[in-house]
């Protein structure tokens, strides 16, 4: 992140800058997903298949002080076996520009499901993996994370 | 801009049926196409969008990466080995260009 140059500004430059402000300010839903973009997407994915209660092991920090750098790491109880494995995992998060994250595509040559990386979050959010079962089931888990410095560029 | 580099870890042997681990990074901005560089210019969107990682040549595992993934793309994984062989990884950025690596494993 690249920070901009502070200069000095006059009372009145002040007063317009902050009129500009409360304008960006008001118009935010749009800029960022919400929960409902999140939800029409796990609508868009599963098109209404069943959802199956699987355990899903998450690994995520309850706070984040760098939105820039969070810890996401999942394990999905699975024997990944030819007849009985997961095929995709999407991470979504419900508060950033856009709420895909990341895709897996799993096979059942790994062995285990389960993977760790790194993701960006703009602000204090809900995090959600859901996982789609290669007998067209799904299932899913959410965690909220609280960020202090948020990661969206700004 | 700076040289991507890719980098893998890979135990050199396993026992036959384990789960290794595979961590892999590479070192890449991943821009999102939001941020703004010094002159207040945005920067425009170039990312790593793929990652695959085939063993003796059949994929194995895919990921699709957006801009929500951070800078320097690092990942951990599973593989249950069963013979000895050759990884390969392939990194797919904006635009088409790959980076790629490959590593061997043995059988313990």
């Amino acid at each position: 992140m690249i920070l901009q140059k502070m200069k000095t500004i006059s009372r009145r430059q002040a007063m317009s800058l902050l009129g500009a402000a409360s304008v960006t300010i008001a118009m935010p839903s749009s800029v960022f997903a919400s929960a409902q973009t999140v939800s029409g997407r796990i609508a868009d994915i599963t098109s209404g298949a069943e959802m199956r209660d699987i355990d899903i092991y998450l690994d995520m920090p309850d706070i984040a002080e760098n939105g820039n750098q969070v810890k996401v790491a999942f394990e999905i109880d699975s024997p990944m076996t030819p007849e009985d494995h997961i095929t995709t995992v999407y991470i979504l998060a419900d508060g950033n520009p856009e709420p895909d994250v990341a895709r897996f595509d799993f096979t059942p040559a790994m062995g285990v499901c389960s993977a760790t990386t790194r993701m960006r979050l703009s602000k204090t959010q809900n995090v959600m993996v859901l996982a789609a079962l290669n007998d067209g089931s799904f299932a899913k888990a959410e965690t909220t994370v609280k960020v202090t410095i948020g990661g969206c560029g700004g | 801009m700076s040289k991507v580099k890719a980098r893998v870890k890979v135990p050199k042997q396993a026992a036959i049926d384990e789960v290794i681990e595979i961590k892999t990074l590479i070192s890449h901005p991943m821009h999102s196409g939001r941020g703004i560089d010094g002159d207040g210019n945005i920067v425009p969107r170039n990312i790593i969008n793929k990652f695959q990682a085939s063993f003796n040549g059949t994929p194995f595992f895919t990921m699709d990466l957006k801009p929500s993934v951070s800078s320097n793309p690092f990942l951990i994984f599973p593989f249950k080995v069963t013979e000895a062989g050759k990884f390969d990884f392939v990194w797919t950025e904006d635009g088409g260009q790959q980076y790629t690596a490959s590593k061997k494993i043995n059988i313990a």
